[in-house]
């Protein structure tokens, strides 16, 4: 009958030394990890606590299954292979050590057997393969194809780490198979051909004979055991850690809203100037980063200067964690242009595998130059006219409400009536001089639906978004406080704006402050409830080819990606999507406060990257956006790429008011 | 007290400064009111070559080793002893580095009322002030008996300040230049490797509206079409988009070409001071309200991005 | 090296002016006040002067709205102590508030005084100067850069068409500040609110307000806007046509 043979030709002595060598192994293996969550445990405290189950649930479908990893096929299938072939490998020597030193040990019988053993031979024969494929595609990409996404080393040392796992691994696959061959080759057991591969090995080594074959064994073995041991040991200490640190940081993701940004450190100055001012759970971020680069490849601050990348912060912010000489974190581990490129756009944070939150780490970091008073002049003038005056265009909030004149009727002061609907109309709709007709157009449709909506005229502020992301926590929490005061005094049922980014401030952060139990809705929304009840009704099908760009803080901060989609159709458009659509949207480059800085040396801007992404689709007249900042940026851009005559940027209610 | 109207000529390197031109023309009018004569009052060392086209009367000129540079104690200690002496109906300072060192000094020292920023007089003996960045302008009787005021530039021609006859010259002595608390060390001179721009006889401008660095190639590609150069106002040097030799307004140079194309350009009086005279402004600007088109004699509102390439082609087919 | 910084605050030109009934003042119904942006800078001066070299600076500011606000940033920019004159500042003019400003400075004894070197509402002379004379000190303006120098300092003063004078100025002395050597700095809204707990404003209340600079202003008026540009109207293409037509015409092309 088939049965496992533990340890054949293994000497005592070696068996011994085995035994000794995993329980250095598991000390030195504790002690590595818990090297690690002690420095965790520097960072300050924050709440990553219940919904055990949804957790749970994560971690079934991320690691178990797989998902987001899979999203790119060839890294995906990559990483899968090696994941499920090496697991389920261990897998199986937990139970062959199970097998021998538990139920042979104590029980004296062995689950290893008969047929059970063999198709365990055949499934470990098998998943080894598994992984030996998808080392061969992690050795062909990164050392033959080299995508750019891999090439940048900002710690010179991993280098050698990303080649040290491979070679492990490889060695440990590569030792096992021919300590099973030649096992195979000297024993001959009728079941031999249950272990194809074993079985192939094994017939390479028949010609050397017996002794040389047996010694050949020993020596295998033992450099697989002390390599097996060696990757171990060195798992706590290597990029191997990730197999620790990813399923952790996935357990602990957030599960609030993503428009909901973490209030300032204000312990020692806002935000973080050393690392230990960040919390635990940022801590881990940094570690669980595989440097994978995914980040990278959509992250719109690096595609126009590579200026920042994601990845390169994240695998700098691990490094500086277990720096022997500390340098400043600011200045040196971290230069401040690479923190105001980033637009909060949350593709990075979108894509990554390892759930890290990218973005919340730059705020905090941003959050600290600001303390300093260190930005550019553009942003200083913007946040100070904020401060005084409640817009970034440092005009007079008695202007705010200019683009009314000549409306009729006279749109309502929502401080002074009651409406159903009250209009939070944004700096951007309200004082950009070249989007005020849309401003209008949309009171106009508004008007026309008979909505009962007004405004706060002069008593609207800047809402905050960008200002917090920004970094400047104290003038959010004004330009907050202001605007909440003022909705607290109005009786309306729903709050409505345009504006992608007010709406997620006004949405996910304002309740925060102890304000507006009310629904928030982007216009999208509401035309898009105003058709499902039939109270919007088209008389024109225009029947333009368009295309629509997700603005991020409309789609991925808050999933509205089919609102603005059905009002686009319902108007009797044909819509052709662009490649990066809905989560994988890309960045017209405004955000987080991005509009107000000085633009810096590009090779392409993103909203014209966008727009060439645009005009590469056949027949599409007009690029349709539903944010008043994207009208601003891709008109430009429309020029600027050279794409006037070609692609009409269009706002949403353009559409609705041609077609009503 | 005499009705005599002085005018502190401002000099420096060699060179009267223009606003002691307008100064005059200013003081030829307010002379109009209690029939007093206008009187330059040159101070110098080895300068009365420098009085040899004022529109005066007569020149009080004190010469001392000591004036040789402008300084403001040395000066103050002069004007001082020559006001005490003479008693003017008014002294009029520029609204500049050498008059503001001086006007409020004086007259805190002597007691007599200062009036800032006077764009000109009417021959009724009032002043017309300019305050609040242009937005307000004020007018009143000049103080009696005597009054010192401070000129800014714009409401008088140069030329109606400069004679073809050198006024007779009256020297005067200067004492008490001893203890000095003030004085020049050196000249930083401009840097002057780059073009001119006041001596161009048409230039290309760019203000704010032009958004960011790269915009800029395409104002330069209409300049070097135009064969002309290309200025700025502050916020474009501010940016470190065009170096500061290219700054037109009061903190740069003033220009006066024969045509001034404005582009995005909102024309804050700052920026107005340096080029307020140009013969033909021309500006391109979205906002309908700008204050430039206040100045401008043509004027666009279309955005300067759909003009510009459209404006390089039809300029280079023209030439 | 102590230095003293008196600031005064003037209307917001980013407001619409509008003149009262008796049209000789600007009607303060709608008139919103603001730091004089020189003496912005002459604050952030006197700041980088005690970084660069230590010292203790005292700004010092009469009452107006938004003046406390405006005391506790330039603390947390690094000022040390903050005076406050209180009274009726209505009626004063530069002359009463440049001896105001004397009275106080006076028991101070600083080394250095900095402040703006106009202000726009300046009617009556800028309290630079006439500071100087109430003190009895020297006083240089337009300087955008200072180097200090025992009893001395160097100022770099600024002339027209882009000429600098390296001036030599004997301690104390007043500077009229046309620009800090840097812009002044933002400072974050948090430290503004943390430096309210800890920094305190000296008030001195103001005794009789002595006589003014005897300037009196019979009307104000808001510029008429000379005659309007002509516009230029049409497609991108008239309007290049016709700028193309005015530049052979005017004969620069």
């Amino acid at each position: 009958m088939p049965i496992r043979e533990t340890f054949w030709n293994i000497p005592h002595w070696a068996e011994i030394a085995q035994y000794i060598a995993a329980l250095l192994t598991a000390i030195l293996f504790i002690a590595g990890i818990t090297r690690r969550v002690l420095r965790w445990r520097r960072g300050r405290p924050e709440k990553r606590s219940g919904h055990f189950w949804s957790r749970i649930g994560s971690l079934v479908t991320q690691v178990l299954g797989q998902k987001r990893t899979l999203d790119e096929k060839f890294p995906g299938i990559m990483h899968f292979s090696i994941f499920w072939g090496m697991l389920v490998l261990a897998a199986g020597t937990a139970l062959a050590t199970i097998d021998w030193d538990v139920t042979h040990l104590f029980f004296g019988f062995q689950i290893l057997k008969g047929s059970v053993y063999v198709v365990f031979e055949l499934m470990l024969d098998l998943l080894g393969l598994l992984v030996v494929l998808g080392l061969g595609m992690a050795i062909y990409r990164r050392y033959i194809s080299r995508p750019a996404r891999l090439q940048n080393f900002p710690v010179k040392k991993l280098a050698g780490d990303d080649t040290y796992v491979l070679v492990m691994l490889a060695f440990i696959t590569l030792s096992g198979y021919l300590t099973e061959g030649l096992r195979l080759a000297v024993m001959r057991p009728d079941w031999a051909a249950w272990s194809p591969i074993g079985n192939a090995i094994a017939s390479l080594f028949l010609s050397l004979g017996d002794p040389t074959n047996q010694t050949l064994h020993l020596v295998i073995w033992g450099l697989h055991i002390v390599t097996a041991f060696g990757v171990l040991i060195s798992l706590p200490f290597t990029k191997l850690f990730h197999i620790f640190s990813v399923p952790l940081n996935i357990y602990f993701r957030s599960l609030e809203p993503a428009g909901a940004l973490r209030a300032a450190n204000m312990d020692g100055g806002m935000g973080v100037k050393e690392w230990t001012q960040f919390t635990w759970k940022q801590l881990l971020d940094f570690e669980a980063c595989t440097r994978c680069g995914r980040c990278q490849d959509v992250c719109p601050a690096y595609a126009s200067a590579q200026v920042l990348s994601p990845r390169n912060m994240m695998v700098k912010l691990d490094d500086h964690l277990w720096e022997k000489k500390p340098r400043a974190l600011h200045g040196e581990v971290v230069l401040a242009d690479e923190l105001w490129a980033c637009t909060t756009c949350r593709a990075c944070v979108q894509v990554c595998p390892a759930f890290i939150d990218h973005v919340t780490t730059f705020v905090d970091l941003r959050r600290h130059l600001v303390d300093q008073g260190k930005m550019d002049q553009m942003l200083q003038d913007a946040l100070s006219n904020l401060g005084r005056y409640g817009n970034s265009f440092g005009q007079s909030d008695r202007m705010r409400a200019k683009w009314t004149m000549g409306l009729q009727p006279p749109v309502k002061d929502a401080r002074r009536e009651e409406v159903e609907y009250l209009w939070f109309v944004g700096d951007y709709a309200s004082y950009n001089a070249t989007l005020t007709d849309v401003t209008r157009k949309t009171a106009e449709v508004f008007q026309k639906l008979g909505l009962n909506f007004g405004i706060l005229y002069e008593s609207e502020r800047n809402s905050g978004n960008d200002v917090r992301r920004v970094g400047e926590e104290g003038l959010f929490e004004m330009l907050a406080d202001k605007n909440s005061q003022v909705l607290s005094r109005c009786k309306f049922q729903t709050l409505i704006t345009t504006d992608p980014h007010s709406y997620n401030t006004l949405k996910n952060e304002y309740p925060a402050n102890g304000n507006g139990r009310y629904p928030v809705l982007h216009y999208s929304e509401l035309l898009d409830q105003l058709i499902a009840a039939g109270k919007l009704k088209f008389s024109k099908k225009l029947g333009y080819k368009v295309t629509y760009h997700d603005p991020c803080y409309l789609g991925r901060y808050n999933g509205v990606y089919d609102a603005p989609r059905r009002v686009i159709e319902a108007t009797g458009c044909e819509l052709v999507e662009m490649p990066r659509h809905r989560e994988r949207g890309f960045c017209c480059g405004a955000g987080g406060g991005r509009i107000w800085m000085e633009e810096k040396e590009v090779k392409e801007r993103p909203s014209e990257s966008r727009i060439r992404e645009a005009v590469g689709l056949e027949g599409v007249q007009m690029f349709v956006v539903a944010c008043p900042k994207d009208l601003t940026m891709f008109r430009d851009a429309v020029k600027t790429t050279g794409n006037e005559q070609r692609l009409e940027v269009k706002d949403l209610i353009d559409l609705v008011a041609e077609a009503l | 007290m005499s009705q005599d109207i002085f005018v502190v000529i401002e000099h420096l390197r060699g060179q009267v400064a223009e606003v002691s031109y307008a100064m005059l023309a200013g003081a030829r009018q307010l002379s109009k009111a209690d029939n007093g004569e206008v009187v330059a009052v040159l101070l110098g060392h080895n300068a009365q070559g420098l009085a040899h086209d004022l529109a005066a009367d007569r020149v009080i000129y004190v010469d001392h080793p000591a004036l040789a540079e402008f300084t403001s104690d040395a000066y103050q200690i002069v004007l001082a002893g020559l006001i005490q002496e003479h008693s003017p109906r008014a002294v009029l300072f520029g609204h500049s580095s050498i008059g503001m060192d001086l006007a409020s000094s004086l007259s805190a020292k002597l007691g007599i009322p200062v009036v800032n920023s006077c764009r000109t007089f009417t021959e009724d003996g009032k002043f017309v002030s300019q305050i609040c960045g242009g937005k307000i302008m004020v007018e009143g009787a000049l103080p009696a008996p005597a009054a010192l005021a401070t000129m800014i530039p714009g409401g008088y021609k140069t030329e109606q300040g400069q004679s073809a006859q050198t006024p007779p010259l009256t020297p005067a002595s200067a004492a008490g230049l001893d203890n000095l608390r003030v004085a020049v060390k050196q000249y930083i001179e401009p840097d002057t490797s780059d073009v001119d721009i006041s001596k161009e006889t048409m230039l290309v401008s760019i203000g704010r509206g032009i958004q960011n660095k790269d915009n800029i190639e395409l104002a330069n590609e209409l300049a070097q079409a135009l064969g002309c150069a290309l200025s700025a106002s502050r916020p474009v040097v501010d940016q470190g988009w065009l170096p500061t030799t290219r700054l037109v307004g009061k903190s740069g140079k003033h220009v006066k070409p024969k045509i001034y194309l404005a582009l995005g350009i909102s024309g804050a009086p700052e920026h107005v001071e340096g080029m307020g005279e140009s013969e033909t402004i021309v500006a391109v600007n979205t906002d309908p309200n700008a204050p430039i088109f206040n100045i401008a004699k043509y004027g666009t509102t279309i955005d300067m991005f759909d003009l510009l390439p459209v404006l390089i082609d039809k300029v280079k087919q023209a030439k | 090296m102590k230095i003293a910084v008196p600031i005064k605050f003037v209307p917001d030109l980013v407001e619409e002016l509008t003149i009262d009934p008796s049209g000789t003042a600007l009607d303060t119904t709608w008139l919103r006040l603001i730091i004089n942006e020189l003496d912005d800078h002459a604050v952030e001066q006197a700041v980088l002067l005690k970084e660069r070299g230590g010292g203790d600076v005292t700004v010092l500011a009469a009452e107006a709205d938004g003046v406390d606000d405006f005391l506790f940033t330039a603390a947390a920019k690094g000022a040390d102590r903050l005076i406050k004159l209180t009274g009726d500042f209505s009626t004063a003019d530069n002359h009463a508030l440049g001896r105001a400003f004397a009275d106080v400075i006076k028991e101070l004894q600083p080394d250095l005084i900095l402040t703006g070197v106009q202000a726009h509402n300046d009617l009556d002379g800028s309290i630079g100067p006439l500071l100087a004379e109430y003190l009895g000190l020297p006083y240089v303006g337009y300087v955008a850069g200072i180097t200090p120098g025992g009893d001395k300092v160097i100022a770099r003063k600024e002339y027209a068409g882009g000429l600098v004078a390296e001036v030599e100025v004997k301690l104390p002395a007043v500077l009229g500040i046309q620009a800090a050597e840097q812009p002044p700095r933002y400072v974050a809204y948090s430290k503004i609110r943390q430096i309210m707990g800890t920094a305190k404003i000296e008030e001195r209340p103001l005794g009789a307000l002595e006589s003014g600079g005897g300037v009196m202003i019979e009307r104000m008026f808001q510029p008429e806007a000379a005659e309007r540009a002509t516009m230029l109207e049409g497609s991108p293409e008239d309007v290049a046509d016709k700028l193309v037509g005015l530049f052979k015409e005017l004969g620069t092309l």
